[in-house]
């Protein structure tokens, strides 16, 4: 049934004090749980060594923030506060491990704050190459995955064989189909697939065993297929800009309800930011470290080397999803998207793309406004569009 | 304070001519055929960039000026106006408008376009957008130097030789496509060789704020005393001039018993030693600055005038290495130490330097400095035992310079300073 794997994800992305890590811990006596932020981490490199990855990516809307707002001004984002939240409650405990990836400077920042308050967790900041020359890009990854492998292993006590690496790897491979899988009957169907749902499981393949999500998802899809819906004359709309700070969950259903189908969008991106299979042949942290440096995602935490392409990105996405229009969605004081927002939005509107524009806090809870400006935005492309473009 | 109506040492009007004839050298590149390099302060490559007869431009000294001629109002407005988000860096709103109303620099004449945007992508996120930005208004080649982030606290070898084969593979090809030169690596020697020279006195004044008085304001004088050593002149005969003309004023300072030279005259009477951390508020420089003078405070010591290198710490430049020298001066600026190694950083002035408190000017629109500064003041609270100040404005937004509120708060500190000297208990210690 849909809705038991819908339920299933929804309890565990509503679950603020990671019940399912805990779990996990308990049936796996002396194996670790590794944290890690958004945008990116290579999860393998976690799992291999023997950890279970677990993606924080704050407490929305369902977290009231006692001790986060001491440690952060009005004018920084909200995601880091709830993070520092969650920890100084001591509901991120069980973690053995903590990775901040190279996603803007607050969540660099954040892991000196860890280091300094959690002495007996390893921290690790992920830098990411930024440059064009792609073999010295793929170089220096891989030695931060290397080094990366060499720290955790000495945290979990297991050294992972080049084999455990292929094992990882495949299994991660096929998430990333299962996910590719549910994005294609979403474009295809946004009305048997809604992006509601889509994101709760996202969210819960973030917090449990890729075993266990590929198993629901794979449900979830089987469900889809015999619980055919009649479409809607919705607008399909590309969202962009949400791709650390998550937005709530009411603003993903009020989009929808206010007439759009979203048809494509950057959230929880780190699941998917590979675009192909990570290859089984080669070296295997090569191979993780190349897959990285020749993705064809596209995101604003990398530097973009070809200076055409931040013109024609959006027109490429709103193509390939057959959408109408663009919304974007950007966490308020996020740099990567915020700065970017400009060039993308010229980009779209020079195309002829139809798009409008809002911020938004992981704990936003008026949705009022949002409703109205995307059924505003629904109705015009409607009334005004030829159509997908 | 003595009152003095004007007082100008010899290194002021030095800097003054230096920095109008390289204006004016700018306004005629084009004409002169001679190229001219966009980069950034931290992680700046003045002497390789000037090995090959290029001119070195730097955006945040652009906007910072910007601020201080009271313009960067109207720049930001036309930024945003073209869709540029209230939340994101004044620097680079104020770069954008600047471009976009005729782009007229600090000494009011025209900037030439870049021939080459060379990213130094050092300690700030903002510096890679603020360049896809502005190779967006430009159109024109771009080169990135990625210099990996000290994330635990130190330039790991592997990141050194990355930043080597950057500058080997990317960088310097790209200068040699836009000079039309080759590659000299005994010119950019002969520039690290006086660029050192620089550094030793530049050291020196910096390290002067130890004596009482202090000769030398070490935030708002100081970040005049880095102009040159930060933006075009590292590695340049007049650089060194410079900086040997101001050790020898603020050696004579120290001689004579004199504070530095304020709004208002000579700070000689200094009732509180700082450390400040953060950037200033340049569109209200004077007006900031005057808030500690009026209390008799002198700086002896801030992070920000850090940003362009930490010479005070020791680091040179070695002509011996000079791809490796490069590396370990990016690497070792102030916006790519991770936050413990600012707290040190900042726990050691207030030892060494002795200071009496520490104020932490947080920028609204600034993460790499902003993000985590309330642990920095609680950390370093916790270890020096000195209070700490915190206060809150913008870099050159005029909307976000709250005057009496800042005011208020500094007040509120130093009588708490004065009340913790006369021993009274322990308080609140945030202002």
């Amino acid at each position: 049934m849909r809705s038991d794997v819908v339920d299933w994800a929804r309890e565990l992305y509503e679950d603020l004090d990671f019940l399912a890590v805990h779990r996990w811990l308990a049936d796996h006596p002396g194996a670790k749980a590794g944290g890690y932020l958004p945008v990116y981490v290579p999860r393998e490199i976690l799992h291999a060594c023997g950890f279970l990855p677990v993606g924080i990516h704050g407490g929305g809307d369902r977290l009231e923030i006692i001790r986060g707002d001491a440690f952060y001004q009005s004018y920084i984002c909200h995601l880091p506060r709830s993070v520092i939240e969650l920890a100084q409650s001591g509901r991120l405990d069980m973690l053995s491990a903590v990775l901040f990836p190279s996603t803007c400077d607050v969540i660099r920042n954040l892991s000196g704050i860890w280091k300094l308050l959690y002495p007996d967790v390893y921290v690790r900041y992920i830098d990411v190459p930024q440059v064009s020359h792609p073999d010295a890009a793929v170089t220096f990854y891989e030695t931060e995955l290397r080094h990366l492998v060499r720290d955790l292993s000495d945290v979990s006590g297991h050294m992972p064989s080049d084999d455990d690496f292929r094992r990882t790897i495949a299994l991660y491979n096929e998430m990333r189909a299962v996910i590719r899988a549910l994005y294609q009957v979403r474009r295809e169907r946004p009305w048997d697939l809604p992006t509601e749902e889509l994101y709760l499981l996202l969210r819960a393949g973030e917090v449990v065993p890729a075993e266990q999500f590929i198993a629901q998802a794979r449900a979830y899809l089987a469900a889809v297929d015999s619980d055919r819906r009649r479409p809607r004359d919705n607008s399909r709309v590309v969202v962009s800009g949400a791709f650390c700070e998550q937005p709530p969950l009411g603003l993903i259903k009020s989009i929808e309800r206010a007439g759009c189908y979203v048809v494509d969008d950057d959230f929880v991106l780190g699941a998917r930011l590979l675009s192909g299979d990570v290859s089984l042949d080669a070296d295997p942290v090569r191979a993780l470290a190349e897959a990285f440096v020749h993705t064809e995602v596209r995101t604003s935490v990398l530097y973009e080397r070809d200076p055409r392409r931040k013109r024609v990105l959006m027109k490429e996405r709103v193509d390939a999803a057959t959408a109408e229009g663009v919304i974007f969605a950007a966490p308020s004081f996020c740099d990567p998207a915020l700065l970017d927002q400009p060039m993308l939005r010229n980009g779209a509107e020079a195309a002829g793309l139809p798009c409008i524009a809002f911020k938004y806090s992981e704990n936003t809870g008026q949705f009022q406004q949002f409703r109205e400006q995307a059924g505003t935005f629904a109705d015009s492309l409607k009334l005004w569009s030829g159509g997908p473009t | 304070m003595a009152q003095q109506a004007v007082l100008k040492d010899r290194s002021m009007v030095l800097q003054k001519e230096m920095i109008a004839s390289h204006f004016a050298r700018l306004e005629k590149a084009p004409e002169n055929h001679e190229p001219v390099v966009y980069t950034f302060v931290p992680g700046n490559l003045t002497e390789l960039i000037r090995s090959f007869g290029a001119l070195p431009v730097l955006p945040e000294i652009n906007a910072l000026q910007s601020g201080m001629r009271k313009l960067s109002g109207d720049f930001i407005a036309e930024a945003e106006r073209a869709g540029h988000a209230e939340d994101v860096c004044a620097y680079v709103k104020c770069d954008i408008g600047m471009a976009r109303s005729g782009n007229i620099g600090p000494s009011g004449t025209k900037l030439p376009k870049p021939d080459l945007l060379l990213l130094s992508y050092t300690g700030c996120y903002t510096f890679m957008k603020w360049f896809e930005l502005l190779r967006e208004e430009y159109d024109c080649p771009t080169v990135l130097f990625h210099v990996p982030y000290q994330g635990d606290g130190m330039l790991e070898p592997e990141h050194r030789q990355y930043m080597i084969r950057q500058l080997r593979e990317e960088v310097i090809p790209a200068l040699e496509r836009v000079t039309g030169r080759a590659y000299d690596e005994e010119r950019l020697r002969e520039n690290l060789v006086l660029a050192a020279r620089a550094e030793d006195d530049l050291s020196a004044v910096l390290q002067s704020a130890k004596h009482k008085p202090s000769p030398i304001d070490g935030y708002f004088g100081t970040v005049y005393y880095v102009g040159p050593i930060f933006s075009a002149f590292r590695g340049t005969s007049e650089g060194v001039e410079y900086y040997r003309a101001l050790r020898q004023e603020v050696e004579a300072r120290v001689a004579a018993g004199l504070g530095p030279i304020v709004p208002d005259g000579s700070l000689d009477e200094q009732r509180y030693r700082l450390v400040v951390e953060g950037p200033p508020s340049w569109t209200h420089f004077r007006d900031f600055w005057k808030m500690f003078t009026d209390e008799k405070a002198v700086v002896v010591a801030s992070t920000y005038t850090k940003v362009g290198g930490t010479y005070d710490f020791g680091f040179r430049h070695d002509p011996r290495d000079p791809l490796g020298t490069l590396a370990d001066y990016c690497s070792g600026c102030y916006t790519n130490l991770n936050l413990p190694s600012r707290i040190e950083m900042i726990s050691r002035y207030i030892r060494e330097y002795e200071a009496d408190g520490f104020v932490i000017n947080s920028i609204k629109s600034c993460n790499s400095f902003s993000a985590g500064q309330l642990m920095i003041l609680r950390e370093v609270e916790k270890r020096t035992g000195v209070p700490g100040a915190f206060i809150e404005s913008d870099l050159v937004d005029p909307r976000y310079f709250s005057q009496a509120n800042i005011k208020n708060r500094l007040e509120s500190y130093f009588q708490m300073i004065e009340s913790r000297r006369r021993g009274a208990p322990r308080e609140a210690v945030v202002a």
